[in-house]
């Protein structure tokens, strides 16, 4: 066999002075990356298939282990990175494309980091969240055109679309059974019904125990069309319309064969082991008014008491496309930005592909409204949603509600290996296999979430207050409380609000 | 009384329990001393039971009406009147190992010099809560109030 030119991505340093030999990394670690020595009872690690995840650090009883990337220099060249020569060395042995899981991870400008918010002082009080109310509910679905008043003057309520009513304006979103665990899965449905909020089925059908759930789910309908049949569009809040997913603008999905289980299955309706290929387009949409036909179709076979809501990849053209939605009649428009996150994606895909949410949200906002739109249907914002701050930032430029998946995955306990295709997850998030399934339990996943959803609560309240804002409704596409620092007049018009300073 | 309750479909398999109990009974409670220097000393009294992926940590299920209490010989076997717990007076135990044919969940085990009791789960005698529970990563052992049925194991 030919010299393989990868080199290992980390190195374990080993406390030789703290490890007792108790080989709990061993049997911690999918990648078989530690073992035990029996001629001389210590436990070594072959560094080569170490993916960073850290769960042995994190197993560690006497804190002897740590992971480090490999030191290994390449001589410095702006151009040629390691990254760029690492891929390189291992597409010429394998002549492969390169897979990667999560998001974008190139240091392309996160806008987030350059908007500021605002807070009162003096002129205009701020407000006080512990002593007064400050609503964080939020409903998704279409508003009516205008209001009415009777002849006395009195408000005359409109008749209005199903909506989604939601606790804080954060759901979960789309990620199938099939790309994580049933523990996952059952960890996203369970916090969702506790916070008052929604998790969303990915492409991976419903399994039969998550349909009690059914009030808190919002359920995909992809270009595999895995899953769907009416039960499933009836058993949950709200349908979902999967064009196109940040991570992986324009091409499809990929669950091999040997990730489909028995259970999912028979969930997604396809046989053992066969592969669940979606395909890049729908192959009946072809036009906004073939998009039309499946919302309307949808509503059809749901009576029209659900929303429909349609989430497309933000791309160069994301304000006609969000525009044309609208008109197609979809309820809800999901954004997924750039960084948004997956179980695979052919790594140059992955991080060439797609505009950051901040650019997309802001600018279809700006649209819908030039419009006369943008009543007709709410904005959901993906795509690297990582703090209670770029919630606020990302409501202030326009979404009505973000979708939070790495977030919420990391809450699991992920820690961005990136290596989510490779079915060995060892936090039990990103895989199959009941070994590593295991390692999630739902009622530690549930709580953490949970945690999560109420400490970002907790923030945003506190940072609308600083505003002098008690109402979610009032924070939503308000730029005036939002200023750029370090960056250009065109990102600036971009976003649609000013310079710090001014 | 409070016992150890097993959750299988939440035990990993990483033996962390076993390693917290070693601790636990070793005469210096340091980890690293425990394992270096009192290896040969000391043993877990619990003991993680592995059938593919399926596992769970058994230690004693502390019954109702203990077959090795009835079964012992010479008294060493005792339910302690404060904590409720089966422990073994290792004074009086004189290695006959009637506990360990009668008991039904196979939690009792000879001690390393294979002379006496040893590994017989004490629930931390003293201690609020468990090693073994208060350490493992999954909750997959958890200390609760349980009311065993008459007999029940």
């Amino acid at each position: 066999m030919a010299l393989s030119l990868a080199e290992a991505s980390f190195v374990i340093d080993r406390d030789e002075a703290r490890c007792i030999a108790c080989q709990v990394c061993v049997r911690q670690c999918a990648n078989d990356v530690h073992y035990y020595d029996e001629d001389t009872d210590r436990v070594l690690s072959d560094t080569a298939s170490c993916v960073g995840c850290h769960r042995c650090v994190s197993m560690c009883p006497t804190d002897a282990l740590t992971v480090r990337q490999n030191p290994l220099e390449f001589r410095p060249h702006a151009n040629w990175t390691g990254d760029m020569l690492r891929g390189i060395y291992r597409q010429a042995e394998t002549g492969g494309m390169l897979l990667s899981g999560m998001g974008c991870d190139r240091p392309y400008r996160i806008y987030w980091d350059h908007i500021v918010l605002n807070a009162s002082q003096v002129t205009n009080p701020s407000i006080d969240p512990l002593r007064e109310p400050m609503e964080l509910k939020t409903y998704l679905g279409a508003k009516p055109e205008k209001l009415s008043f009777a002849a006395d003057g009195a408000l005359v309520a409109e008749e209005m679309g199903p909506q989604l009513e939601l606790e804080v304006p954060i759901m979960f979103s789309a990620m199938s059974y099939g790309s994580i665990s049933f523990n996952a899965c059952l960890s996203l449905a369970r916090a969702a019904r506790a916070s008052g909020t929604f998790y969303n089925t990915g492409e991976g059908g419903l399994h039969p125990a998550l349909y009690e759930y059914g009030a808190n789910t919002i359920a995909q309908v992809a270009s595999g069309r895995f899953g769907v049949h009416l039960d499933y569009l009836n058993a949950v809040a709200a349908l979902e319309i999967k064009i196109g997913q940040g991570a992986k603008p324009g091409i499809g999905g990929h669950l091999p064969g040997e990730k489909v289980t028995r259970d999912i299955s028979r969930t997604r309706m396809i046989p053992e082991g066969t592969d669940a290929i979606s395909p890049a387009p729908h192959h009946d949409i072809y036009s906004i008014e073939d998009l039309r036909q499946l919302i309307y179709a949808l509503k059809e076979a749901t009576y029209y008491e659900k929303p429909v809501s349609v989430k497309v990849a933000a791309v160069h053209n994301i304000a006609p496309i969000a525009s044309g939605i609208v008109r197609a009649g979809a309820d809800i428009v999901a954004i997924d930005g750039l960084r948004g996150g997956t179980g695979a994606a052919p790594t140059i895909i992955r991080n060439n592909v797609g505009i950051p949410i901040e650019l997309a949200i802001a600018a279809v906002d700006q649209r819908l409204r030039e419009e006369g739109i943008r009543h007709r249907a709410s904005l959901v914002a993906a795509g690297s949603v990582r703090n209670s701050a770029d919630v606020v930032k990302a409501i202030a430029l326009g979404a009505d509600a973000v979708y939070i998946a790495t977030g919420a995955l990391v809450a699991l306990g992920c820690h961005l290996c990136q290596s989510c295709y490779s079915g060995k997850c060892n936090w039990g998030i990103a895989t199959q296999d009941p070994y590593l399934t295991k390692r999630l339990n739902p009622n530690i996943g549930e709580r953490r979430l949970v945690n999560l959803l109420r400490a970002w609560a907790l923030e945003i309240k506190e940072m609308m207050g600083g505003m002098g804002i008690n109402s979610v409704e009032s924070l939503r596409g308000n730029r005036d409380h939002l200023r750029g620092v370090g960056l250009n007049q065109v990102e600036l018009d971009a976003l649609g609000i000013r310079a710090a300073g001014y | 009384m409070k016992r150890i309750v097993v959750h299988e479909e939440h035990c990993l398999g990483c033996r962390l329990c076993e390693v917290y109990c070693l601790v636990q009974h070793s005469s210096s409670r340091d980890i690293i001393k425990a394992y270096r220097q009192e290896r040969e000393q000391v043993m877990p009294r619990v003991l993680v039971e592995e059938s593919g992926p399926i596992s769970f940590a058994l230690q004693c299920r502390q019954c109702s009406e203990p077959s090795c209490v009835e079964a012992c010989p010479s008294g060493a076997m005792h339910r302690d009147e404060r904590t409720g717990a089966i422990l073994c007076d290792e004074e009086r135990c004189v290695g006959c190992w009637m506990c360990i044919m009668v008991c039904p969940a196979g939690a009792v085990r000879q001690n390393l010099a294979g002379t006496r009791i040893a590994s017989k789960c004490d629930l931390c005698y003293g201690s609020e809560i468990p090693a073994c529970v208060a350490h493992c990563p999954n909750e997959a052992l958890t200390y609760e109030e349980v009311d065993l049925q008459e007999g029940g194991a």
